[in-house]
């Protein structure tokens, strides 16, 4: 039920009785309840509302722990020793220590979303009102914040109306948080719950930033052909002042582009962003540029290509300050989350500050407000670039043979190296005159500096890889197509009928961050092979970045080769991580729009739809964030499978399903009421591969799902075991598992499947109408 | 050769691998051991030593030891490559999920491991995956065969160089053929 604060505010007003002026009057909040669909059981729910819902998951896929650390130290008690069935001081055992660990995460996640929101939404209503219509997609789009209207109950029309959902939103964290402390929750699968249920709130977090600043900011509204934006170093003209945004937050990048305009610079400067404020950049002004993926950070300031350093959050390198100082390119924090230490000059006369960064007085400072960081950077960035003349700290070719010569041979720097890098072999090749192993470390290196941190004789390791991949990196032009936001109710109308029947064979969501056990080109291949075999193919963040950052045989990038739309074949960019929330709202669009599903506080039923019919799987191939496990935490309580590269295995729990056990693929047919196995479809909630081959595997057979018909399921299989006998050398051992009747067998292949069917002793069952709910059961007429 | 984690950060409390001083120590392990398992990760055709890929020492092992192998990731396709069939494959989630429960039956439905080897999963995963063991399998026995010191595992091969890690395998192999 939506409520809505009244303020009213009198001028001046004769009455008989007198003259009234400047009369302000605030009587707290009315109902308008305009929506005319009922409200669902669920608006709104607490931390413990879904949690037999949570539960069916946690029984189906259990988690499988690997804590990483044997230790508690959270509290005074500790440190606890948890090894081998010990309990903590607390009583806590290490298997609810893992759990309450993930909580954590997805807790801090969704608060970065929600505050993330929270900034943006306070700085739009401050500056076009509270009424300000939302907007993200003209008529295309009529259900235009699906996740929130799910979760809260809440349709949103204004962006007054956002801060209600806020407000919600960060209740619910504190509550997650909360769980977390010493002497609260103590049972695994109730911190597992409370995990999911900081993915639900993350999920409405993203929607609310992201539908906030498509309407104000005017961002594409779900454009299948938004803008080709020019990417990688190489598109950076060095020539211009070059101002670099580094961050998500997109309000202070906003402020640099205006007051660019305003000033008549607009092509005279370049603003380049790394991260998902890039993302955003484009989505406001397509000549921005993207640079690339987070862990670009250090390669380009080291480069020298910035003249100016804007932060504003979240992935931010928290050193970056002092890379920047290295390079005598000025910073300036935006963002009162991370201020890095620097002096607020808010309020300071914005040529007092500029004249301060210029003459290097001080190496940066902190402005809180968007449109004082617009001028302060604008200027800046014009008087330093002659000046610092992209002032550089990679060392020469012949300085990197020379230093290389005192490397010891000591380990340490592959030994700190979270991708495990033959380093030490590079620098003695380097050291000998060859640089060839070097470059060889470009494409893997994820930026992190470990190595450097690592090295007794303080070698500049980093710098020496990015100096030696030089080529490479100013050879980097790509075309990313910047992100469209959601999808419209148009597509999904066109494409529902097919995905739920499993015709379409599945969407693909290649989102989260880089890092990558061997560089982007994983994130290319898989998106391409799955565009090839006609599955929609999503992606957002860092790793829409890496899927455009490669280029087919005729010279064309992911987003050349094939179109934008929410359709078989398409590939499309929604944006920053904030519009992670358009994949989920296109999941429960499709439940809404097509399967005229209610959706207003109906979470359980439409999850329980999705999980049962909508084959979609989430592949974070280089996820590393808290943010990308509230991300995740999100689509497992929509019951959405998520897979994560090899480096995902530390989040330190899977979720994952049973396929020897029988007995856990039941469900129920709500045509009859009966319990049907319908075999592990989808088989796991969320798992770790360790390879692209094994995630290709993965992806086409989590897309099955117990609705698909006959036909649907025969392309699906189709796709399995191709991709199996193609990277795996052979038929899938399992194939009985997923053929119902012998309609299901691929009609090429039926010859060879029906022995092995024969061989098994595989029995026919039926294709029910699935679902876990029993309240979902249609009862038979008397 | 030195018994600290191979990547630095990736310390244990208070139970960490015994070291297993030289290959005839394994060996007789694996002897003892009813019922072992050998899981080979996707690092089997990474890892080159002496000119040869690491899956060809690890082929001629298991031939020699009839320990039975599973194949993570894609592992499978480069076994069969070679002519040798692994007795599963799946996913190293999977095969770490299924050693944790004490129900499960193994490999062959006869009964639950009672010593899982790892060998050429990337370092972290293996670590991880060995962490979980130690915490929620206590009746398993695990040991690494890599040439990285692996804290998590029952017992591990301290760091090593390549050429004394093929050297280690060599022996494992022979001590094998030799005691048939």
């Amino acid at each position: 039920m939506t409520t809505k604060n009244v303020h009213m505010k009198i001028g001046e007003m004769k009455t008989a009785t007198g003259l009234v002026k400047n009369l302000e009057v605030s009587i707290g909040k009315i109902v308008d309840d305009s929506w005319e669909e009922p409200m669902g059981p669920t608006p709104m729910p607490s931390i413990s509302t879904l949690r037999d819902w949570d539960m069916k998951l946690l029984n189906k896929y259990k988690p499988f722990y690997m804590p990483d650390c044997d230790l508690c130290c959270l509290c005074t008690y500790g440190k606890c020793d948890l090894t081998a069935g010990k309990r903590g001081a607390c009583g806590l055992d290490i298997a609810a220590q893992s759990s309450r660990i993930v909580l954590i995460a997805c807790s801090i996640g969704a608060a970065t979303h929600t505050a993330h929101a929270r900034h943006v939404v306070d700085h739009l209503v401050e500056k076009y009102g509270r009424n300000y219509p939302l907007d993200v997609g003209g008529l295309n789009v009529k259900v235009e914040a699906p996740v929130t209207r799910l979760v809260t109950g809440i349709r949103p029309k204004t962006l007054g109306d956002l801060m209600e959902v806020l407000d919600y939103c960060e209740t619910q964290i504190t509550h997650c948080l909360s769980a977390a402390h010493t002497g609260q929750e103590g049972n695994n699968l109730d911190f597992e719950s409370k995990a999911f249920h900081a993915g639900r709130i993350d999920q409405v977090g993203m929607e609310v930033a992201d539908i906030a600043q498509i309407s104000a900011f005017d961002f594409p509204k779900a454009d299948p052909e938004a803008p080709l934006i020019e990417m990688g170093i190489g598109t950076v003209d060095t020539s211009k002042p070059v101002i670099m945004c580094i961050g998500h937050n997109v309000v202070p990048s906003v402020g640099i582009i205006d007051y660019m305009k305003e000033s008549k610079l607009d092509g005279k400067i370049e603003v380049v962003g790394l991260c998902c404020t890039a993302f955003d950049n484009t989505r406001y002004y397509d000549r921005a540029k993207i640079v690339g993926p987070i862990s670009w950070q250090l390669r380009f300031v080291r480069g020298g290509f910035a003249d100016v350093v804007v932060l504003d959050e979240q992935c931010i390198r928290t050193d970056i300050f002092s890379e920047a100082e290295r390079v005598k390119a000025p910073v300036i924090a935006a963002s009162e989350k991370n201020c890095m230490g620097f002096k607020n000059r808010t309020n300071d006369p914005a040529d007092e500050i500029v004249a301060d960064l210029v003459s290097g007085k001080v190496p940066g400072v902190l402005i809180l407000d968007p449109e004082k960081v617009g001028e302060v950077a604008v200027k800046v960035a014009t008087k330093i670039a002659p000046i610092r003349r992209k002032y550089r700290v990679l060392p020469e070719i012949d300085e990197i043979k020379t230093l290389a010569k005192t490397c010891r041979q000591c380990n340490m720097c592959q030994r700190s190296c979270p991708q495990d890098l033959p380093i030490p072999a590079a620098l003695k090749a380097a050291a000998e005159g060859n640089l060839g192993p070097l470059t060889d470390l470009y494409e893997e290196c994820i930026g992190c500096g470990r190595c450097e941190e690592a090295c007794p004789v303080k070698l500049q390791i980093h710098s020496f890889i990015v100096k030696a991949g030089e080529r490479c990196m100013l050879e980097e032009k790509n075309y990313c197509r910047s992100g469209r936001g959601a999808v419209q109710d148009t597509e999904i109308r066109n494409v529902g009928s097919p995905i739920v029947l499993g015709e379409i064979p599945g969407i693909l969501a290649v989102v989260g961050c880089a890092n990558y056990p061997h560089g982007g080109k994983d994130v290319y291949d898989i998106c391409r092979e799955f565009a090839l075999r006609r599955f929609i193919v999503v992606t957002s963040g860092c790793s829409a970045m890496s899927a455009g950052s490669y280029k087919n045989a005729e010279g064309k990038t992911l987003y050349e080769e094939f179109p934008g739309e929410f359709a078989a074949g398409g590939v499309l960019n929604v944006g920053s991580c904030v519009a992670n929330s358009h994949i989920a709202g296109a999941a429960i669009k499709v439940a809404n729009i097509f399967a005229k599903r209610p959706l207003r506080g109906n979470y359980e039923e439409i999850a329980d739809y999705i999980h049962n019919r909508v084959g979609a799987v989430g592949l974070a191939w280089g996820a590393y964030s808290q943010k990308a496990a509230s991300i995740a935490a999100g689509f497992w309580s929509l019951g959405v499978p998520v897979l994560v590269g090899p480096h995902g295995s530390k989040y330190r729990r899977m979720l994952l399903g049973r396929a020897d056990k029988p007995e856990n693929w039941e469900v129920y047919d709500a045509r009859t009421g009966e319990k049907v196995n319908v075999g592990p479809t989808p088989e796991h909630l969320f798992q770790t591969v360790e390879t692209p081959q094994e995630a290709m595997v993965a992806i086409a057979k989590l897309c099955m799902r117990p609705n698909d018909t006959w036909k649907g399921r025969s392309i699906k299989l189709s796709h399995y075991i191709d991709l199996h006998k193609r990277h795996y050398g052979c038929m899938p051992p399992d194939i009985h598992l997923f053929v119902r009747t012998l309609a299901d067998v691929p009609m090429t292949m039926k010859d060879e499947i029906v022995k092995i069917l024969e061989a098994k002793g595989w029995k026919e069952t039926v294709i029910p109408d699935p679902t876990l709910l029993p309240r979902m059961i249609r009862k038979k007429k008397e | 050769m030195s018994c600290e984690p191979w990547q630095c950060a990736e310390i244990a409390a208070t139970k960490k691998a015994n070291p297993i001083t030289k290959p005839e120590v394994a060996v007789a392990m694996i002897k003892k051991a009813a019922r072992p398992i050998l899981i080979v990760g996707s690092n089997a055709t990474q890892r080159w030593l002496e000119g040869k890929p690491l899956i060809d020492y690890i082929i001629d092992f298991a031939k020699a030891s009839k320990v039975p192998v599973v194949a993570t990731a894609h592992m499978v396709s480069e076994f069969l490559k070679r002519g040798y069939e692994p007795a599963a494959f799946m996913s190293a989630m999977d095969m770490g999920n299924r050693l944790v429960d004490p129900e499960w039956q193994g490999l062959d439905g006869k009964g639950h491991p009672d010593l899982a080897m790892f060998i050429a999963l990337p370092y972290y995963m293996e670590s991880l995956i060995l962490c979980g063991l130690k915490h929620f399998a206590p009746n398993l026995k695990t040991m690494t065969l890599d040439n990285l010191y692996h804290p998590h595992a029952s017992w591990s091969f301290p760091n090593a160089t390549l050429e004394e890690w093929a050297s280690n395998l060599k022996v494992m192999t022979q001590k094998f053929e030799g005691g048939q």
